[in-house]
């Protein structure tokens, strides 16, 4: 997320969560800043470290949220505290044991919570120690729905609240809460672990989890459903949990190809709609509103990963060869200067690990840069069976037929793809090229 | 330790073999079964394992009423239906996948893995 003041939790403790934010101010004062601060940067350790201590995932969302809350109240008052993190730890753990110390019927757990006097001992700060990893793949746990999965990562380690995940997918508030209400009672009822998986599984394991924050990063890029174009909250959400895996798991390519390929897309964010609310394809894009500071930062990683794979490391996943798709892409002054070769050969590599029909559609558009339109053609219109559905199947045959001058079959394809596009500025931009485009 | 229930279901009316291509296969599973049987009790895993006769040979009771009522068959009326399950001992969920995937490799079906309910999940069904 953005440091935006959005993030603060609501200014009165509510046993609401899902309460709405505060009011943004015009100017946030330095404390509301530290407030802004200390829960981009404490939320996850504080919900995390009180996971760990009291074995409940409830407890440990409404004791940090309280916590926060309290923040709110009392930072302006009393003056930031030295260590925030800490002081939020200790206040959430005071809550915590205060919630616990109400229901007796936790009487044992409310015991055992006391036991550990650990009230003003840092947090663990050591990667594979970090409570925040164990938190990731208990949120990203394959028991749970996909849906389920992304709530609760943007609830427990995003820190967003009920109604912002609400807002962002478009689901009611009560809808929202009550799939994290589910979720929570899953991961309690059939005892889902709270650790970070063993070595021989977590490959696979990390596979999921880095699927959820990508998913959470598409949906904020271009939005599945009617609405903005763009969310971008959830692109920042999504970098900002990216951020956080590679530095939890740095030995770990594809988290570092994933962190790599969410840089290098998001930096063409600012051209990628245009002002009338249009889609803009790579290729159109002006290349001067990409930012460059992303851009630099992600050719960096990319290099990074080149430089381990050279030297021994295990071969990219398809993170790290969509990243270095990207990387070809950004690294073009111009479209024209696209070395399409080098991206055909990464998706050449990528299909061999994944031969799933969008691949395949994919690569096909880097056939027809090479190749021209009739190869292209010719092997996309092989993926018709499974991709019929796909909105961008359509788009793609409709620019190669298109080139090939095929304008009444070209018109029937934008038609097909702009009934199957949710995205309006995707829509807006298959239509106007449909327009173009005389039968 | 939690208990969980493994459950595998299959088509209400049986065909020839159970279900198994052939009768080699069928006895095949069988013996995988078994072996993954003897693996659950020697790791401390199980707790109890049986396959169930088919549904047809069910009969419902309602005794809440009355007299009880008794009417023939399953009580729900499905395509398929619970064939037999296990009930083992694992640490956590985990665990439990981990040995869910390996029965339903020996069996030759799709497992489902629920956990039972404890005594502090009982008592929180008490509590408001």
């Amino acid at each position: 997320m953005t440091p935006s003041p959005d993030a603060v939790p609501p200014a009165t403790p509510s046993p609401d969560e899902s309460s709405p934010a505060t009011p943004t101010p015009t100017t946030p004062s330095p404390v509301d800043e530290a407030i802004t601060r200390a829960h981009r940067e404490e939320w996850a350790r504080v919900v995390a470290g009180l996971a760990r201590r009291f074995g409940d995932l409830d407890i440990a969302e409404e004791a940090a949220a309280e916590a926060f809350a309290t923040a709110v109240e009392r930072w302006p008052r009393d003056g930031v505290p030295p260590n925030p993190g800490g002081w939020l730890a200790t206040t959430a753990a005071r809550k915590a044991i205060d919630r616990l110390r109400r229901e007796s019927l936790r009487g044992a757990k409310y015991r055992e919570a006391l036991m550990t006097r650990d009230d003003a001992a840092p947090p663990p700060r050591g990667p594979i120690e970090d409570d925040r990893l164990r938190l990731v793949f208990t949120c990203c746990h394959p028991a749970l729905s996909m849906e389920a999965r992304v709530a609760l990562t943007l609830r427990l380690i995003g820190g967003l609240t009920v109604a912002e995940i609400a807002h962002a997918f478009l689901v009611g508030e009560s809808a929202m809460a009550q799939r994290i209400t589910r979720a929570k009672a899953k991961i309690k009822a059939a005892r889902i672990p709270y650790r970070v998986p063993s070595p021989a599984d977590v490959r696979e394991r990390l596979a999921g989890v880095l699927a959820v924050v990508y998913l959470v990063f598409n949906e904020g890029y271009l939005a599945s459903a009617d609405g903005k174009p763009l969310r971008a909250e959830l692109s920042d959400e999504a970098i900002r949990l990216g951020r956080l895996l590679r530095t939890l798991l740095p030995d770990h390519g594809e988290a570092t190809g994933l962190l790599a390929l969410m840089l290098l897309t998001d930096a063409r964010r600012a051209a990628r709609v245009s002002p009338a609310g249009e889609l803009v394809t790579l290729d159109e894009q002006d290349r001067d509103l990409w930012d460059r500071g992303l851009v630099s930062e992600g050719h960096a990683l990319v290099r990074e990963r080149l430089a381990a794979v050279a030297d021994g490391g295990e071969a990219p996943g398809r993170y790290q060869l969509l990243a270095a798709v990207n990387a070809v892409h950004t690294h073009a002054l111009n479209a024209g200067e696209t070395d399409w070769s080098q991206i055909l050969a990464l998706y050449d590599r990528l299909a061999a690990i994944d031969s799933s029909p969008i691949v395949r559609l994919n690569r096909a558009v880097a056939v027809a840069e090479l190749d021209g339109p009739a190869a292209a053609l010719a092997e996309i219109d092989r993926l018709a069976g499974s991709l019929d559905g796909y909105h961008a199947f359509h788009a793609t045959r409709a620019e190669l037929l298109r080139r090939l001058g095929r304008n009444g079959d070209a018109v029937s394809a934008y038609d097909a793809a702009i009934r199957l596009a949710g995205n309006p500025a995707e829509r807006a931009y298959l239509s106007r090229r449909r327009g173009e485009t005389a039968p | 330790m939690p208990r969980y229930m493994l459950s595998v279901f299959g088509p209400t009316e049986r065909p020839e073999f159970g279900g198994y291509p052939s009768r080699e296969a069928m006895l095949e599973s069988f013996a995988d079964t078994g072996a993954f049987n003897d693996k659950l009790e020697r790791d401390g895993h199980f707790v109890f394992a049986d396959g169930l006769e088919a549904a047809t040979a069910a009969t419902t009771v309602d005794g809440q009423g009355g007299e009880p009522v008794f009417t023939d068959g399953p009580y729900l009326e499905t395509k398929e239906q619970l064939g037999g399950f296990w009930v083992i001992e694992a640490a956590d969920l985990d665990e439990a996948l981990a040995l869910a995937a390996e029965g339903s490799k020996a069996c030759r079906g799709t497992v489902e893995v629920r956990p039972f309910q404890t005594e502090e999940s009982v008592r929180a069904l008490l509590e408001p």
